[in-house]
């Protein structure tokens, strides 16, 4: 029988069918699950009250991220400082209490590899390519930067990878994405999927999975390619996925949960069997030219609503679809924008740096290049940095880069997913613009009321020593 | 999961297009452990406005939301679909959906029933003043107009949610199975089967 061509998708999905039924339905075997605190509670409740066990613990690993504040989590004596709401505190704890309860590893909150999940799992090495990857949270997608097959899931289908450590699932279509070309000087692996978002649009990958190719995506570091994959949710596709690569090896190599010695060998054989065969069929192709991408910026509340940072507001009126028309008025409205202003004029009061989008050292040094030597802007009454995991942030502070932003007058937290989603006491008051480094610019997302204006870091930073929204090249040309 | 045959009622004509996760519950409502009395956070953003369809007399508690293009965009959040619930609403007509929420509605028993646009305008200008009827096993969705929309379903979908049935049991039965896919998995890539205990 003659082999046919597959993608990267199709070889990482054959992998993993335990089973396969006559209407396409798969039993998808699952290799890495992370959790944290948010989607999990009732899942284990649900287990508990059924009296199930998790079937592979030793592949599951807890760490709480979004409700954990970030400011100092131990007093000087080392005792814990306690959680003002209650809530919150009530969510952690039930992690706390789950994890050991059912034997699964948990990265506490005041743990050095403590972070994002989605910045500690490839920083652990837990997340490795070709493997299937969930985790009750949407930005799972990230891990197909490294070659992953990720995706988000609801709290039932947390239930049950705990208890069968599969999922039922029919394949995706096959789309890819290709960005040709070099990318000019400012323009970051943030303003490439912003660029795809606008292209796409909010729904213009659902259904599919997005192999992400091309010249531009390769020469991008593993960091800036988890950046791309991250927001493939953005454009609604089920994951995204970029082919692992001597860039995808260099970066796993040696870290804790990477295969070592005989193993290490033989698996980055295997990874590098698995890119798409050259004549493989996607269902839909999409080619965007490096050159078109400029630093972006979001103006409305979908990621769709993507300009160059030298753009303008668009007007309603110049969409032809009748209801993006409408949803477009609404935008404008609820953002205090008017058609025709300039992108560069607008005036924001709030900055946050962090996120599973952007807060891996490489986010937090290309921050500080732009804010070193620079102040804070009078009209930015907040402004903070949070980086992505302890690790993240004890590598920064041995590079001396939290001082550059303390200086400048810009807060430098604890790890945590903060200001993206605001469930911790990080938020952004109504009325108020945030130039933010991460994924969503929904209604209410980073505080009822708050204005989001998705950047880069380094046009965070721009902007936080501005204040307005700036086009970063202007700082940093010689 | 209780078993689902027809939802029939007065359905919300909402009609908005990328109703995203945070719109339907906010994250401030996702701290707690249980899935109940979420409604009470459901789309709380749109009704603070008193005019607003969810508490208007004529339909709240309508058991049918019509919405547009991509609904339940964003965040993989069961919490939408239990907040839908909590309001009772255990149905949404829209022109698509988002992967993730189809699914976590499915799990939920609450039908996502895909029709194209032309159908939902229909279906929003019925909705104005009379019930729509949905029913799974002949896969149509009618008004007492004579209209008669037919929409896809996944098989399997289906024959869980008219049977009511709990896929962790169904999955769980089939524990040979995944033992045998371990053990191939463990010979050929070992390094996956290690996980934390590497």
């Amino acid at each position: 029988m003659a082999h046919t061509l597959r993608t990267l998708y199709d070889k990482i999905w054959d992998a993993h069918v335990v089973e396969r039924r006559d209407d396409g339905t798969c039993l998808i075997y699952i290799d890495r699950h992370l959790v944290h605190e948010v989607t999990s509670p009732q899942a284990f409740e649900s287990l508990r009250a059924a009296g199930r066990k998790v079937r592979r613990p030793d592949l599951t690993l807890a760490v709480p991220d979004h409700n954990l504040p970030t400011t100092a989590r131990r007093d000087a004596a080392g005792q814990r400082i306690p959680i003002a709401d209650p809530e919150s505190a009530q969510q952690l704890a039930a992690l706390e209490r789950n994890a050991p309860e059912f034997g699964i590893r948990l990265i506490g909150d005041a743990d050095a590899e403590q972070g994002i999940v989605h910045v500690v799992g490839p920083e652990q090495g837990f997340s490795l390519p070709g493997a299937t990857i969930v985790c009750g949270d949407s930005h799972t997608a990230c891990h197909g930067g490294l070659g992953a097959l990720a995706f988000g899931i609801g709290t039932s289908e947390v239930e049950h990878v705990l208890a069968t450590q599969t999922l039922l699932l029919k394949q995706s279509k096959n789309m890819e994405v290709r960005v040709e070309g070099e990318l000019g000087a400012g323009v970051t692996a943030k303003d490439v999927v912003l660029h795809i978002c606008g292209v796409l649009g909010a729904s213009g990958g659902t259904g599919y999975v997005i192999e992400y190719t091309g010249s531009a995506i390769r020469s991008l570091s593993l960091e800036g390619r988890l950046t791309v994959s991250n927001m493939a949710i953005e454009h609604g596709a089920r994951a995204g996925l970029i082919a692992p690569d001597d860039t995808t090896f260099a970066y796993l190599k040696g870290r804790p949960f990477a295969p070592k010695g005989v193993d290490w060998d033989k698996a980055v054989a295997w990874w590098r069997s698995l890119a798409t065969d050259a004549g493989a069929k996607f269902d839909k192709v999409v080619v965007i030219d490096a050159a078109d991408i400029v630093p972006s910026v979001t103006w409305g509340t979908s990621p769709e609503d993507v300009v160059p940072i030298t753009g303008v507001v668009p007007a309603p009126a110049s969409f032809t679809d009748p209801s993006k028309q409408e949803a477009a008025q609404k935008s404008l409205d609820y953002m205090g924008l008017t058609p025709g202003q300039r992108m560069e004029d607008v005036e924001v009061q709030n900055v946050f740096i962090g996120s599973c989008t952007n807060s891996r050292i490489e986010d937090i040094r290309a921050a500080a290049a732009v804010v070193k030597g620079r102040k804070k802007a009078a009209g930015v009454r907040w402004a903070i940095v949070v980086p992505g995991s302890g690790l993240v942030k004890r590598q920064a502070e041995a590079e001396g880069l939290d001082r550059i932003f303390i200086d400048a007058g810009i807060e430098w937290r604890e790890p945590g997913c903060s200001a993206c989603l605001a469930m911790n006491p990080d938020k952004v008051p109504a009325g108020e613009r945030c130039a933010s480094t991460s994924n969503r610019n929904f209604v209410g997302r980073q505080g009822p009321g708050a204005r989001t204006h998705l950047v880069s870091p380094a046009m965070a930073a721009a902007a936080a020593v501005t204040g307005k929204l700036t086009d970063v090249r202007k700082l940093t040309s010689a | 999961m209780e078993s689902v045959q027809q939802v029939s009622g007065r359905a919300i004509p909402f009609g908005r297009k990328n109703v995203d996760t945070d719109v339907i519950i906010p994250a401030h409502w996702l701290k707690t452990i249980t899935r109940d009395g979420l409604g009470r956070g459901a789309f709380e953003t749109i009704r603070q406005d008193p005019a607003n369809l969810f508490d208007s007399a004529e339909f709240k508690g309508s058991p049918i939301l019509i919405a547009g293009d991509n609904f339940g965009c964003g965040s993989s959040r069961e919490h939408a679909a239990w907040a839908l619930l909590d309001l009772g609403i255990t149905a949404v007509i829209a022109p698509s959906f988002s992967d993730i929420f189809s699914g976590n509605a499915f799990k939920n028993g609450i039908l996502t029933v895909a029709l194209p646009q032309e159908a939902i305008d229909r279906l929003m200008e019925v909705a104005q003043t009379d019930p729509v009827t949905i029913d799974l096993d002949s896969q149509t969705v009618t008004t007492p107009f004579q209209d008669r929309f037919t929409f896809e379903i996944d098989a399997f979908r289906k024959h869980c949610l008219l049977n009511g049935l709990d896929e962790v049991g169904l999955t769980l039965a089939r524990g040979d199975q995944i033992a045998q896919y371990e053990n191939k998995s463990a010979g050929e890539t070992p390094w996956l089967a290690t996980g934390v205990a590497a």
